[in-house]
């Protein structure tokens, strides 16, 4: 393995954060590609001279009938093999906001049981999209892509970004787990008891699968990259680098 | 036509046998939030509705094909439903399984099944999207529409039928059904039986051709059916009916522009002065000159020619900028019109020179109030707040999917918008220097690519070129459409990537007029040959008029060398988008239509383009006589604090935090000023700041000015003032004035009359003056002509509501270093105040003359000179980072300015304007000012040209140095108390809190 690890974007009809985000894992050191859903379903191979995959934000297939569901439901069938066995390589997955949705609706990111899948997004209670910027809470214990991370400050931008487990005990056994990766948080900001943008159970913006390899989260992380960037940076300064970069930059690390 | 450029014919075919429908119905699990109800539930309470109305809600899939009843288990369970939020039941179309009630659905009994269903052919995006992926996943099916269903609980009939009419549905885009669905197939079409129409002319009366003119919906004049008449008999031959729509397409308003770039005769005090093209005597006359006078530092590209303007913007790229309206389909169908308004412009900026990529979007609404009563409203009017919901809806959703941060906006309220509300769409494209022109050649293929062809939106073209009545949503059912945006980004994905691979010569959208205008145009100069029926439909029975006019989203058309055509097809059919050979450019000169070899059209593009028979039109304009001192009561320190909560309160003025954090503005991850800044991510920027390249820090503003109610005084002023504060919004972030860009959008009532059409040549007159004096170039512009709503009020009696006079005035600054920006929020307490610019008494169309319901006063007006030495020193001061804020002042003046600056920056403010020099315009020397009417003035005039800026103690004395020939007043500190003070010759004017600041400003559009 070289020590610049090799990213998968993937593409499909409706992604748009494509470009941003192969941007972000650069930066961070990786080299990144871009792959259409049509040809990675063509010649599925090709995902094995990755390192890691990633599912950028947009809005697959329109989002129509729910919020990533038609590529996901084509992931699960078409690629469901493939991309079990680049997890089990020892590899990384990050689904970020339409690719986590996409992640826990094919069952890639949680898996289904009897019952079926054991979580879902859906509509943010305002029952609206919303674009706003929000404090974060990582449990890193677990999360590769949230190693050493204690607070992030990001923006989401997103119409079913709520999370919502089956039951209780699916949320215990997920945060006992260490799996709920990322939660809203009122933060050193000034608060106004709306931290959480969406109404997601136990405030969940982003989840992680039992090895800490699979990660998928609302936030953005690539587009708080440039200190210019963050919403206040002409009154409290510029910093060295944005909060995100820490993401891009632990999955990179991974493998050096 | 060669057999290699032909493809298989993929025609829909129509079926005879009964098909089998499958429902399958859902509705949210226990304990999840009814959202559809919500929603019906909102509109209901705006409407009005009894109190007591209650609701339930599902919506539904309907899929017919060759499937069992274990496949639709299969699908709902895998595809269709979410089983964690929501419950699902499914069974054959119409089974009794549908007719009972949900849990959720209300108690009271008597309550009715409501099924919503779109209407056959219009877009239904959801239904488009289930169909493939159902048959990604190996089923055979030949259609899938969507439903939504509502229990309702009962009402007086006249209620039901409002709700049914104004709420669940909306009779242009969709159909109700009640109690049970009963549908024989959902898959559309007939069998088209191919004859050729012509249409005689000649010896028909002028009564008979304007008869035929107005039943097509031709919307052409008299004189303009003798010239085709006449035409067509020198030819010995009638037009067949396809040329006579391609002329109406090619001749109309919305295409030609025929009013403004026509021949004027224009009238006012100082005499007659005849123009041969208005627009281009004025405008682009301007725009000439600067290019002229900027010699080898000439930075315009393409100006008034293309899609879109160009400009150089780096080393490597220029930049694209275009701002459209879409006024009449979003008054029809609010969420339709502003998709297809987005997604048209974005196309316009994609059909520029070999193609832009789309950085982001602006958006500019008019609307009546939305607190207008029902009373009030004219027949056949939809309610402003249901308007508005539904252009914002409209505008987010398409925005949003394309992934083009939309990041700059306005929306202004006047009664008079009720019957024509107006939605302005802009986009900004990056394009690389090469990539600027286009010229298709001789032998070129056309291709079209993108969405199929239906009869959406015909006569969209000639209909936007005619005035609304109450009518209008019956007979122009077919101009309303609902935009696919995942189409476009898919259309978009690969048109850039064929324009980096250099597949084709020119591209342009398929907009107004459809195939009719884009290959019209693009074959202006060549000639072309269409085959019609080549073009892929939604469904079959399309005539060979229909394919040509149709206005259908989603479509490009492409002239593709044909040794490129095989790349360009592999690399469209990678990423699942049709492209099809439609025809060839031929080097004829002539515009020949075909359909199945059959000749139905062969014109000359000679008589298309140049064959419009002149009018000259007469333009009148008299400056009203007002009054121009405006009386002001003495008032106490309570009201003067009330005016200026008030104005911030005032809708044009509040908070739009309802409708910016709905938009992506962050996308594509350029976002530097945002549109919402401050310590808490609230207060109202001037202008966007993006940078379009991830990796550099040189950046674009974005930002607009609008001024309906100066027009009402002076269009010439009002002109000014909007070009004066579409720059100062931009510079106050950071823009070099020496790159900023600027677009008009004229939207105007009906031009037909001298007065009228003489208020738009006053303003366009003074668009090239202020222009030519900032050095500040126009580089595209567009019109909207005849926004007037004419109906019969209760007395029988013709009424006509006409639109304010309404300009808008786009910018686009450059910023070379981003992180030189400023934003307006106050940064540190202990900091001082500078008012920068000339205060005078003008409060004529002010927001303080708003809330007081005053007339007359004098307007606001532009000094050309001093603004450009005012806005140079303002970024000289920028680049030397002397300012910690700078916020621009406009609607309510140096007040609502100061106010603003605090509630964004969550800091008080102690502010006496004693210093700033008041000057009278109203008053001669040796009158009297009245302590009141100053103390209005200082504080709530509009006058242009004017900054509030922070400043740090320490660096007044350079402040000083810079504006030395400007004035520039010491006018208070920043304190961190959250008071807010105004005194004016050492009392108290103006006393109250942040809080209250920030309530009065925030709470009108808070929309939940």
């Amino acid at each position: 393995m070289t020590n610049q690890p090799k990213v998968l974007v993937l593409r499909a009809p409706g992604t748009n954060c494509d470009e941003e985000t192969a941007f972000a894992f650069e930066q961070a050191g990786a080299t990144a590609n871009f792959m259409h859903i049509n040809e990675l379903v063509s010649r599925p191979n090709t995902v094995n001279e990755y390192q890691m995959l990633c599912l950028p934000g947009g809005f697959s297939y329109g989002d129509d009938i729910a919020a990533g569901r038609i590529l996901a439901s084509q992931m699960e069938t078409a690629l469901a093999d493939t991309l079990n066995e680049f997890h089990a390589a020892g590899k990384l997955i990050l689904g970020i906001c339409n690719g986590f949705q996409i992640l826990i609706k094919s069952g890639f990111l949680l898996s289904a049981d009897d019952d079926g899948l054991p979580a879902t997004l859906t509509w943010n209670d305002s029952g609206r999209f919303i674009n706003c910027w929000v404090n974060l809470k990582a449990d890193a214990q677990q999360c590769v892509f949230l190693k050493d991370v204690d607070e992030l400050y990001l923006p989401i931008a997103h119409a079913e970004g709520k999370f919502v487990t089956r039951n209780d005990g699916i949320l215990n056994q997920l945060q006992s787990n260490h799996q709920l990766a990322l939660t809203y948080t009122e933060g050193g900001g000034a608060g106004n008891g709306h931290f959480n943008p969406n109404g997601s159970v136990a405030d969940v913006a982003g989840v992680c699968d039992p090895t800490g390899r699979i990660f998928g989260l609302m936030p953005h992380p690539e587009r708080h990259i440039d200190p210019t960037h963050h919403p206040r940076w002409t009154r409290e300064g510029l910093q060295a680098e944005g909060d995100g970069m820490v993401v891009f930059r632990n999955a990179v690390e991974y493998f050096s | 036509m060669t057999d290699t450029i032909s493809k298989t014919d993929d025609r829909p075919v129509t079926h005879s046998t009964t098909p089998v429908i499958w429902q399958i119905e859902i509705a949210p699990a226990g304990g999840q939030p009814d959202r559809l109800a919500l929603e019906v539930t909102d509109s209901a309470n705006d409407m009005q509705l009894d109190a007591k109305f209650r609701v339930a809600a599902a919506r539904g899939f309907l899929v017919q094909g060759d499937l069992t009843e274990s496949d639709i288990a299969e699908l709902a369970k895998n595809l269709l439903v979410e089983p964690v939020v929501e419950q699902c039941q499914f069974g054959r179309l119409g089974d009794a399984c549908f007719d009972s009630a949900p849990s959720h659905a209300p108690e009271s009994s008597g309550s009715q099944r409501v099924y919503v269903l779109p209407l056959p052919g219009v877009t239904d995006p959801q239904a488009e999207s289930a169909l493939n992926a159902i048959r990604q996943l190996g089923y055979n099916v030949d259609a899938v529409t969507t439903y939504k269903k509502f229990w309702t609980s009962s009402l007086p009939d006249h209620e039901t039928e409002r709700l049914h009419k104004k709420v669940l549905h909306n009779e242009s885009i969709e159909r109700i059904m009640l109690d049970r669905l009963i549908l024989e197939r959902l898959d559309l079409g007939n069998q088209y039986e191919f004859q050729k129409t012509d249409v005689a002319l000649e010896g028909l009366s002028d009564d008979q051709l304007m008869s035929i003119s107005k039943k097509w919906q031709l919307s052409l004049s008299l004189v303009e059916m003798h010239v085709i008449r006449d035409h067509y008999a020198a030819l010995g031959r009638a037009p067949t009916d396809v040329e006579l729509e391609t002329v109406a397409q090619t001749w109309s308003e919305h295409c030609s522009h025929k009013t403004l770039a026509g021949r004027i005769a224009y009238t006012d005090d100082s005499g007659t002065r005849h123009f041969e093209n208005m627009l281009k005597e004025t405008i682009f006359a301007a725009t000439t000159q600067i290019r002229e006078d900027l010699g080898s530092q000439d930075w315009c590209v393409s100006v008034f020619k293309d899609n879109a303007g160009i400009v150089r913007f780096d080393d490597l790229n220029n930049v694209a900028f275009k701002v459209e309206t879409h006024n009449r389909p979003s008054a029809l169908e609010p969420y339709g019109g502003a998709n297809t308004g987005i997604g048209g412009v974005i196309r316009d900026t994609l059909g520029t020179g070999l193609g832009a990529k789309p950085i982001c979007n602006t958006d500019v609404f008019c609307f009546a109030p939305p607190t207008t009563t029902y009373d009030e409203l004219p027949p056949g009017v939809m309610h402003p707040r249901q308007i508005m919901k539904g252009v914002v809806a409209g505008v987010r959703d398409y925005g949003n999917r394309m992934g083009i941060p939309t990041v700059n906006g306005a929306v202004y309220f006047d009664p008079r918008y009720v019957g024509n509300p107006l939605v302005f769409c802009g986009n900004v494209g990056l394009i690389p220097h090469e990539k600027s022109f286009k010229e298709p050649k001789p032998g070129d293929l056309i291709v079209s690519i993108g969405g199929k062809t239906g009869r959406d939106g015909i006569h969209g073209a000639t209909f936007s070129s005619a005035e609304l009545t109450e009518d209008s949503d019956i007979t122009s059912g077919g101009a309303v459409q609902i935009g696919d945006a995942v189409t476009e980004k898919m259309l978009m994905d690969v048109l850039l990537a064929a324009r980096d691979h250099g597949l084709y010569t020119a591209v342009t959208d398929c907009g107004a007029g459809g195939y009719s205008s884009a290959v019209g145009e693009m074959g202006e100069e060549i000639g072309a040959e269409v085959w019609l029926e080549k073009v892929p439909l939604k469904y079959a029975g399309l005539s060979y008029t229909e394919i040509w006019i149709s206005e259908a989203q989603e479509r490009m058309v492409f002239s593709v060398p044909e040794e490129n055509w095989e790349a360009f097809e592999q690399l469209c059919a990678a990423e699942s988008v049709v492209a099809t050979v439609i025809g060839r450019f031929e080097p004829t000169g002539r515009l020949v239509l075909k359909y199945d070899e059959t000749v139905v059209g062969d014109m000359s593009m000679k008589f298309l383009h140049d064959g419009r028979p002149p009018i000259i039109r007469e333009a009148v304009y008299q400056s009203p006589k007002l009054e121009t001192k405006v009386t002001v009561n003495d008032k106490s320190t309570d009201e003067w604090t009330g005016d200026l909560l008030n104005i911030l309160g005032s809708l044009n003025v509040a908070s739009k935090h309802w409708i910016i954090r709905q938009y992506d503005h962050e996308v594509q991850a350029g976002s530097v000023i945002k549109p919402l800044v401050g310590a808490n991510n609230d207060g109202p920027s001037d202008a966007a700041v993006v940078r379009p390249l991830l990796d550099s820090q040189r950046g674009l503003a974005i930002s607009c000015g609008m001024n309906p109610y100066f027009g009402d005084l002076d269009p010439y002023h009002m002109a000014t003032s909007s070009i004066d504060e579409a720059i100062r919004n931009c510079v106050a972030v950071g823009a070099d004035p020496a790159r900023i860009a600027i677009l008009d959008n004229f939207c105007w009532g009906h031009t037909d009359r001298p007065e009228t059409l003489g208020s738009l040549v006053r303003a366009a007159s003074a668009c090239h003056d202020l222009s030519v004096v900032l050095q500040t170039p126009f580089i595209s512009g567009k019109d909207s002509l005849h926004n007037e709503f004419s109906y019969t009020d209760d007395d029988g009696k013709r009424q006509t509501i006409s639109i304010p006079s309404t300009l808008l005035i786009s910018a686009m600054g450059q910023v070379p270093d981003v992180k030189n920006c400023v934003t307006m929020d106050l940064k540190r307490a202990g900091n001082l105040m500078f008012l920068i610019g000339e205060t005078f008494d003008q409060l004529g169309g002010s927001h303080w003359s708003l809330v007081n319901n005053q007339s007359g006063g004098l307007v606001p007006t532009v000094n050309p000179e001093l603004a450009r030495e005012t806005f140079s020193k303002v970024h000289q001061a920028i680049n030397a980072k002397l300012f910690r804020s700078c916020h621009d002042l406009s609607e309510g003046g140096i007040a609502a300015a100061a106010g603003e600056m605090a509630i964004a920056g969550g800091l008080g403010l102690k502010l006496s304007l004693s210093e700033i020099g008041l000057q009278s315009l109203a008053y001669s020397d040796d009158e009297e000012l009245p302590l009141s009417y100053v103390i209005a003035s200082i504080l709530f005039s509009e006058s242009n040209t004017r900054f509030l800026i922070e400043v740090e103690p320490e660096n007044v004395a350079e402040l000083k140095s810079i504006f030395d020939s400007i004035e520039c007043v010491q006018v208070g500190e920043v304190i961190a108390e959250p008071e807010f003070q105004i005194e004016l010759a050492h009392q108290p004017i103006i006393q109250t809190d942040l809080a209250s600041l920030k309530n009065a400003w925030q709470s009108p559009l808070d929309w939940s």
